[in-house]
């Protein structure tokens, strides 16, 4: 039996193209989670990001507009979560859960008149090349920009948060905001930019969904993403190159359980599907049972309400 | 000038009218939102909260959605009042509604008072040993219950998924991803002929009993109460920081696991993909209305209720979505949330005179 090679690169293609969305919304939220401040909306502000995106699209016809759009749907829907939890110090857990809950409905609802509307095509780059190059060219070429940003992402978001003192300052308020507070520091701003910033990014992750992943508005579409990528930022022990890691083995799953039943592999998919909830659970125990590795990354003042008397 | 000042005490009078501060706020903001999206908007709050409960099969119908809410969210006020972030009673329910109901399938051809005991206990234990997985991981590797629980859930279904489209699927049932029916005397009896209330609702008002002779008489109450204002407190007085862990995650998945089975002897009468409205996350948002109170959860319990009914009402008549009734649901816990902040700060308005001290 010899393995097709093109269809090999295929195959690691869509794995890449499917851990698109984690990639975005993990890195997101990864940010936010290192500022100290635990955000369960990443559900909603994902689909929220969805449904604007393609409904912006419909209506304006412009792709730009359409990104820029549940991108700023994203951020509109953590400044409620930023409000709650920085300015009237709610708690994070209720606060985020809360956000996931209403963003479902509110999508629903915004979506009611965009079922059914086919998508529209969305420019992909380097297509040419993708024929050309044997395993490679499917793998690396033909998908759209938002593709290759997701991939850079996680460089960037590991650059900013080691390298520059914005970072650095973001680490500090996660670690200890009562002292970060004390050298002059403004948590409350940092707070809610890093909120903001997650909310954006998971907005992206959404209209990745509907605009380019599957050009079509579906209610409830994102199905689980947005706990999938709050799952891998702990799998990732808040190291942003391992969000990109874990996110093409959450991705590779959801692929790869669809060829596994196409060639008639009997192990049930449900199983494959399960896999990647308790490998979280696995990574969780082995991270946290040795409290100086969980230490080095983990946000020590994550979702505790911040509070300094004025 | 405004000044903020946190509140020396707070009066219990605002602890129990918050909620329904927000509730208001919440129906104000919904017509809002109706409004936007070109319904009429009192048109719409009409189908939507007093539609649905004008008739005794609405009300009926009203009291079977509260059932399960107001059960799970008496488990979880027990985890919540002590700080323990139980998020996962979804899956609790889920595991208490396949451990249930695979005794229910054992006894699918079988007659007998001792089944639906039987079935009842079974889903219980389910519920139970289910949280009882990130209790433990919590205690002996300090792993965060938040992630752990909510992984569970997605486990939970994915096993019933599994187990209604593979071993367990009805057998004449051309595929179909069910089991089968239930006998008989696996289904929780119907209370009033042509309504479908079932005394599933006993279950939960004796939960509610309980639930408030443990909390407010009983020593474990207190432990409860104090290990959630104040661990170092806690520490320092001698409790047994991680039985009691270990406990409230039990008492809050066996009423998980209860809601579980109430829902597939109730109502369903068989197990499929779908046996929960996601009636466990909503639970979280009873808990908090309730303000964590027994009797105060009953009440919620009836007010979320009513979001679920209502979305189906307006969906017929309006043509809504299933999921407008989770708008209202994220909106009353967001204004719930927010009106806390009057209960610990009081907002001073100094005027524009220098204030001086």
């Amino acid at each position: 039996m010899s393995i097709d090679i093109n269809f090999l690169g295929i195959l690691i293609g869509a794995i890449m193209a499917s851990s698109v969305p984690l990639i975005l919304a993990a890195s997101g939220e990864l940010i936010t989670e290192r500022s100290g401040v635990l955000n369960l909306g990443v559900e909603g502000m994902m689909i929220i990001g969805a449904i604007s995106g393609f409904a912006l699209m419909v209506i304006t016809d412009n792709l730009f507009i359409a990104i820029i759009g549940s991108m700023l749907s994203g951020l509109l829907l953590s400044f409620i979560f930023g409000f709650l939890t920085q300015s009237l110090l709610t708690n994070h857990v209720a606060s985020g859960l809360a956000l996931t809950i209403f963003g479902i409905g509110l999508s629903a609802m915004i979506g009611r008149d965009f079922v059914g509307i086919p998508g529209k095509e969305f420019p992909l780059l380097f297509v040419n090349l993708k024929e050309a190059i044997p395993l490679l060219g499917p793998i690396f070429f033909g998908h759209s920009i938002i593709f290759y940003f997701a991939f850079l992402l996680p460089f960037g978001t590991n650059y900013f948060l080691k390298k520059t003192k914005i970072g650095l300052i973001v680490r500090a308020v996660g670690d200890s905001p009562m002292s970060a507070a004390n050298q002059g520091i403004n948590v409350l701003l940092v707070r809610y930019c890093c909120i903001l910033y997650g909310g954006a990014m998971c907005g992206l992750g959404g209209a990745y969904l509907s605009l380019i992943y599957t050009p079509q508005w579906i209610e409830n579409m994102t199905a689980g993403r947005g706990w999938i990528a709050l799952a891998l930022v702990v799998f990732a022990t808040w190291s942003p190159l391992k969000v990109l890691f874990g996110a093409i083995i959450f991705g590779g799953i959801t692929i790869l359980q669809l060829h596994m039943q196409a060639m008639g592999i009997r192990i049930p998919v449900q199983f494959l599907s399960a896999l990647p909830y308790i490998m979280t659970i696995v990574v969780l125990v082995i991270i946290s049972r040795d409290s100086r590795k969980i230490k080095l990354n983990t946000p020590t003042s994550l979702g505790q309400i911040f509070y300094k008397e004025k | 000038m405004i000044k903020i000042e946190r509140r020396d005490e707070t009066s219990n009078l605002i602890y129990f009218l918050t909620p329904v501060l927000a509730i208001f706020l919440t129906l104000v903001t919904g017509a809002i939102i109706f409004y936007l999206l070109g319904f009429k908007p009192l048109e719409a709050l009409k189908f939507f909260f007093i539609t649905p409960i004008s008739d005794l099969y609405g009300l009926s119908e009203l009291l079977i959605k509260a059932t399960p809410l107001c059960l799970i969210a008496i488990g979880l006020s027990f985890c919540f009042k002590s700080n323990n972030w139980n998020i996962g009673a979804e899956g609790q329910l889920t595991f208490g509604g396949i451990v249930g109901g695979g005794v229910a399938l054992l006894f699918y051809n079988h007659e007998g008072f001792y089944v639906l005991p039987l079935i009842i206990l079974a889903g219980a234990i389910g519920g139970m040993i289910f949280a009882m997985i990130p209790a433990i991981l919590k205690i002996y590797f300090n792993t965060n219950e938040i992630l752990v629980s909510l992984m569970l859930v997605y486990v939970s279904k994915l096993l019933l998924d599994y187990l209604v489209v593979g071993p367990w699927s009805n057998p004449e049932g051309f595929n179909f991803p069910e089991t089968r029916q239930f006998s008989d005397s696996a289904r929780l009896p119907i209370l009033f002929e042509g309504l479908r209330i079932h005394a599933g609702i006993f279950i939960a008002l004796v939960s509610v009993i309980l639930a408030w002779v443990v909390l407010f008489k009983t020593y474990l109450g207190f432990q409860i109460k104090v290990s959630g204002l104040s661990l170092k407190t806690a520490k320092y007085a001698g409790f047994k920081g991680k039985t009691m862990i270990l406990l409230v995650f039990m008492i809050s998945g066996a009423c998980a696991g209860l809601a579980g089975v109430g829902e597939i002897t109730g109502p369903i009468g068989q197990l499929h993909r779908m046996i929960s409205p996601e009636y466990g996350f909503t639970a979280i948002i009873v808990a908090f209305l309730g303000r964590l109170n027994p009797i105060g959860i009953v009440f919620a319990s009836l007010i979320v209720a009513l979001t679920y009914l209502g979305a189906e009402t307006a969906q017929i008549f309006l043509q809504v979505p299933k999921y407008t009734g989770q708008v209202f649901q994220g909106m009353i816990l967001f204004f719930l949330l927010a009106s806390d902040f009057l209960l610990f700060f009081r907002i001073k308005f100094l005027g524009f005179k220098k204030y001086e001290y």
